[in-house]
């Protein structure tokens, strides 16, 4: 089904609703409008996109389409190199407004980035150090959001021995885990994943795979990219992206096996892109 | 001629260049040191200066290198810094930031004997600061501080983006972010570039004759009350440093050993000089390696 009406083929509303309106999986975020703009160059035309809670929605397409152009400014991470405007409701707040505590949203709304970037801190201290700003000083406290948080990322089997070495000392696919670690303790709602896995190994990706996976019961997560496979392994929901426009979004299922429109067809199946 | 007869003659030409300075840099050194360090002694270390008899030493004129540097340090250090998070973390690129980092080129381009003669006029003079030790550190701090913001500056842009996004994406603010995140990664390099302009600061002596003096009162190293006058502390007092000594006896020193005490504290300088740049580096990789590494 597709969201923009100007490219629609078949908008059976029906069904969009339908499958949006999961009552065990409401809607928590969504976007309208949404506009990004670097300069005089728009990067990103009228997206119109719905998450549902606890679920995977994967971000694909093209080099170039807007989907991290998009990604970014959920979070608002994009507000210091362009101009971003519509509405981004989140739980019902618009969080794109200049006096939104961009702050604490973004302790809502978590990202991970493509490269792993631990900072040059112990890995205990990737964690908790942005809890002690928080206001959290009981060590108790500390140790146990740092193991959960860990085990949450998969990664406190390999590191609990070695809490007080060097973040970066570890491999690539640790460190992202560590990221996503970092990520996940300081209790967000959302996870916001900007082609996680595109510095890793193969071994890695799957073991992130596998970690996303346990992760969104707890969270919802919308994740970029470039992997078909991934996309189609991990998320519920998949929007597939060209030249700065949402072309088509749909259950995962449906834009792999029955796309709406031949450029998505095009590009899952690996015809370009 | 064929391009591997040209690439051997260019080779051969930069390793002669490299060589050229290699030799002059160690022909310098061994001359000074072959004159300087059989001066070296205990008692030369730490005897105050004679005026007009031998066996005088330069124990007052380092205590004052050493305490100048740190007082000009502790100045220059938090303005420098300030202004280097600010120019990497905060400016955006207009005209305003254009112009201070114009401001900051021009600085550092003044001679040493031009910054000196302006803090003559202005801190001592004008101030009523008179040959000080004070007047001194402002001096040196004017001479030092754009070379350390620019070092600073530099350490800090080293550090990759995507540490600053990390942080932000935390929810951290942006001064959190600087402070806990992009600061501490960036301590092993700007401790490098610290103690660098220290051994540059140790060895000005121009800015030095007109603000901090050239006389170097005795001083009583039992007293460390900051406000009397003989104490090593008081700022406020003349004092002449090893740099200015050596330039003082050379021009117009009347004591007849003078030529072997010129040669022994250019030897101190020296030595003191290269300690700053081997520490430099030494401290500079280890942090690094604590940082980086278990």
């Amino acid at each position: 089904m597709l969201v923009n009406p100007s490219h629609a083929v078949d908008p059976s509303k029906e069904r969009h609703i339908e499958l949006l309106s999961d009552p065990a999986h409401p809607v928590i975020l969504e976007t309208h409008d949404l506009k990004v703009f670097y300069g005089q160059k728009e990067a990103l035309k009228d997206a119109d996109l719905q998450f549902n809670e606890h679920e995977i929605t994967a971000l694909i397409g093209p080099s170039g389409s807007g989907k991290s152009t998009f990604l970014r400014s959920l979070n608002r991470m994009n507000d210091r190199v362009a101009k971003v405007t519509g509405e981004i409701n989140y739980r019902g707040i618009d969080i794109n407004q200049p006096d939104v505590d961009i702050y604490a949203m973004r302790r809502q709304i978590g990202m991970v980035f493509q490269r792993p970037n631990p900072f040059a801190k112990s890995i205990y201290e990737n964690i908790a150090f942005a809890l002690r700003q928080r206001g959290v000083t009981n060590r108790h406290e500390l140790d146990d959001i740092v193991e959960s948080s860990l085990k949450g990322a998969a990664l406190w089997d390999q590191v609990k021995d070695d809490l007080n070495k060097s973040a970066l000392s570890l491999s690539g696919g640790q460190a992202q885990r560590l990221c996503i670690a970092r990520a996940i303790a300081v209790k967000p709602d959302i996870l916001l994943l900007d082609e996680p896995a595109s510095a890793l190994d193969p071994v890695s990706t799957s073991q992130l795979e596998n970690t996303l996976l346990e992760l969104k019961r707890d969270y919802t997560i919308i994740i970029v990219t470039h992997n078909m496979q991934q996309a189609s392994r991990i998320s519920e929901y998949t929007a597939f992206f060209n030249m700065g426009r949402v072309l088509e979004y749909d259950t995962t299922t449906n834009i792999f096996t029955n796309p709406q429109i031949q450029i998505t067809s095009d590009y899952v199946s690996g015809n370009f892109g | 001629m064929n391009a591997k007869t040209s690439n051997k003659i260019a080779v051969a030409t930069l390793y002669l260049i490299a060589l050229i300075v290699v030799l002059i840099l160690l022909s310098l050194l061994g001359y000074i040191l072959y004159n300087g360090v059989p001066v070296i002694s205990w008692h030369f270390l730490t005897a105050p200066a004679k005026a007009f008899t031998a066996g005088g030493g330069i124990g007052i004129q380092l205590f004052n290198s050493f305490y100048l540097l740190i007082l000009s340090m502790l100045i220059c250090f938090p303005i420098a810094l300030g202004a280097a998070i600010y120019l990497n973390e905060y400016a955006k690129q207009n005209w305003v930031t254009a112009l201070i980092r114009n401001a900051i080129e021009i600085l550092s381009s003044l001679p040493s004997v031009v910054v000196g003669l302006f803090g003559f006029l202005l801190f001592v003079v004008y101030f009523g600061l008179g040959f000080s030790i004070l007047s001194g550190a402002i001096a040196l701090t004017f001479f030092n501080l754009p070379l350390l913001t620019r070092t600073i500056e530099d350490s800090l842009s080293a550090i990759p983006d995507a540490q600053r996004e990390g942080g932000l994406a935390l929810g951290l603010s942006r001064w959190e972010t600087v402070t806990k995140i992009i600061v501490p990664a960036a301590v092993p390099s700007i401790i490098t570039g610290v103690i660098l302009s220290a051994g540059r600061v140790f060895g000005e002596a121009a800015a030095l004759i007109y603000t901090a003096g050239q006389s170097a009162p005795a001083l009583n190293f039992a007293d460390w009350n900051p406000f009397n006058i003989s104490s090593p502390l008081n700022p406020m007092r003349p004092a002449e440093t090893l740099a200015v000594h050596i330039w003082k006896i050379n021009s117009e020193g009347i004591m007849p050993d003078a030529k072997a005490i010129s040669s022994g504290s250019s030897a101190v300088l020296v030595i003191a000089i290269l300690l700053f740049n081997f520490a430099a580096r030494f401290i500079g990789r280890r942090l690094y390696k604590r940082l980086t590494s278990s």
